[in-house]
């Protein structure tokens, strides 16, 4: 069960009212958070309890649910060789969340590839601009409502249509 | 005070020393690097879309194509998260030749790392040499899947075929005789003036630096931190095997290349107790709604044929939930982010890159340093364009 995770215990301790839910799946521990206080849960996972190493960052996009978004980090500790995720919905109407880069410089890259293909805006980044797609690109690819075969242009039927 | 001028120059995105389709902006005061903007982007496929089109087993040839030169970790990742998802086991026989595979292609991108690596600095014969090399692995590659590169070769659930009869004496031959290949690589480097003077004490990064750009592989290791998934997170039965994890101390690129070359040792180590395990077995989980039929019951019964074109059309329905799967890719942790909603296709396939979370990291490596330095710390952080870019 998650709730025996000690990382769980700690910060069910500290960010009680922050914390939407705690689940195990696969031996994976997926901690879910309120946008405000990402920031000082992530300082909090850093500074106190060891998890020093920041894996990854991205998003999902949920179309049709609310809140629309969500964005998955993947924390590790190299010193208890422990793993944890954390996710934090984001909403259609303000897609916006504080930026990890004060923390880390790994997320620098990682948020603004996610701005890149989710279009979702980071507060406090310093550098916010498209990576992988040119700056002139239009729509965010990896979003749901983005057609597999780019904008303008009809589906592929098929070798015989 | 004078005015001081600084002067741009556009490395890439075709520039042999580049090692793809990287475009690097540096800022020049002389020839001493002010400031590096990288521009990357020219080879994005959009794999982590595509995937969310495509069934999980039409997903593996799109991984192939992130890490070209170790197409079998791509492979082996993936469907490792898949397995997971599933809650599926393996099968030992096919365990082992994945680590077999897996070992054989962290020597084949680490000769191909070696190669580039020394060429960029100027070592024309080391360049001629690995690939004389890499070119036995290569024929191995051809004959146990049909492909040089993309390979295509594991499948969710275990292989695709077992390998050909005579591959045991085929990898043995490597283990035997690579030692030999290695001592003659590091004659030619290791106490090579030229090659120390380009390499110790550049493109220094400190343990928490490079924890702190979340570089993972040989480049964390080259700065001191002992952190090996294939010790610290073992996946596919690395927990059976003994060897060592190479670190380094200063986290030069000296330091780089000497973790890499004991890496390569350690391979040969993993690849000759993993064949002295290899024992006759099934090569495929006992599931057979994941997994392909045998190709004799596809030919000779309706009812296999059916199975097949089943899976082949439909693929398979995957419980929902969400798994990730971090493996040491020869460049490092390259990991597997997949979200299900319960359908035969992933919901999202998120891929985290080790080059591109590497290459990050360049500016801190390099800053201060010679334009011509730049070339040996691109080189020794060893990246590949196919999966930066995905």
């Amino acid at each position: 069960m998650a709730e025996e995770n000690h990382a769980v215990i700690m910060l069910r301790a500290r960010f009680a009212d922050s914390i939407i839910s705690a689940k195990k799946f696969r031996d994976e521990v997926t901690v879910t958070v309120r946008k405000e206080y990402i920031t000082k849960i992530c300082r909090f996972l850093k500074e106190n309890l060891q998890f020093n190493f920041l894996i990854d960052v991205t998003a999902v996009d949920y179309m049709g649910k609310a809140p629309r978004f969500m964005m998955v980090y993947h924390f590790l500790s190299i010193q208890s060789k422990e793993r944890i995720r954390l996710k934090v919905p984001v909403s259609e109407s303000d897609p916006a969340i504080d930026s990890l880069v004060p923390l880390w410089n790994t997320a620098n890259w990682l948020e603004r590839e996610v701005f890149d293909l989710f279009g979702i805006t980071f507060n406090n980044h310093p550098d916010l601009r498209r990576i992988l797609l040119p700056n002139d690109w239009s729509g965010h690819p990896l979003r749901k409502d983005y057609p597999l075969q780019g904008p303008d242009r009809e589906p592929y039927k098929g070798r015989l249509a | 005070m004078a005015n001081k001028e600084t002067m741009t120059l556009n490395m890439g995105p075709q520039h042999p020393s580049t090692h793809g389709v990287l475009r690097l902006i540096v800022e020049l005061d002389g020839e001493v690097i002010q400031k590096i903007t990288p521009d990357i982007g020219y080879l994005h496929r959009g794999v982590e879309k595509l995937a969310e089109h495509r069934t999980y087993h039409q997903a593996i040839p799109l991984t192939d194509r992130l890490d070209y030169l170790a197409p079998m970790h791509n492979n082996l990742g993936y469907v490792l998260a898949v397995e997971k998802l599933l809650g599926i086991e393996v099968p030992e026989r096919a365990r082992t030749i994945r680590v077999i595979m897996a070992e054989l292609t962290r020597l084949k991108s680490h000769l191909l790392w070696l190669a580039c690596h020394a060429l960029d600095i100027g070592a024309m014969t080391v360049f001629i040499y690995c690939f004389r090399e890499r070119e036995v692995i290569m024929s191995i590659y051809e004959r146990v899947s049909g492909a040089r590169m993309t390979t295509n070769f594991f499948r969710v659930g275990g292989l695709s075929q077992d390998v050909y009869d005579g591959f045991e004496g085929d990898v043995q031959r490597i283990v035997a005789e690579f030692p030999r290949h290695f001592d003659t690589y590091e004659g030619l480097l290791t106490r090579n003036t030229i090659w120390l003077q380009r390499t110790v004490g550049n493109g220094v990064i400190s343990a928490e630096e490079a924890i702190d750009f979340g570089m993972t592989g040989p480049v964390l290791r080259g700065s001191g931190v002992d952190w090996d998934l294939r010790k610290d997170d073992p996946y596919s039965g690395y927990e059976n095997y003994s060897f060592k994890v190479p670190v380094g101390e200063g986290g030069d690129t000296f330091d780089r290349y000497q973790v890499r070359l004991v890496e390569m040792r350690e391979a040969l180590n993993i690849i000759s107790q993993a064949l002295d395990s290899l024992k006759p077995g099934p090569i495929l989980a006992d599931a057979p709604q994941v997994c392909y039929p045998p190709k004799e019951a596809v030919y000779n019964t309706i009812e296999g044929l059916i199975h097949h074109f089943k899976i082949a059309s439909e693929g398979f329905p995957v419980p929902e939930g969400e798994v990730y799967q971090g493996v040491e890719n020869p460049k490092g942790e390259l990991g597997y982010y997949i979200v299900s909603d319960g359908t035969a296709k992933p919901y999202r396939l998120r891929i985290r890159p080790p080059s591109f979370v590497n290459l990050q990291a360049i500016e801190k490596m390099s800053k201060g340093a010679m334009i011509a330095d730049l070339v040996a710390v691109i080189g020794s952080l060893d990246i590949v364009l196919g999966e930066i870019d995905r």
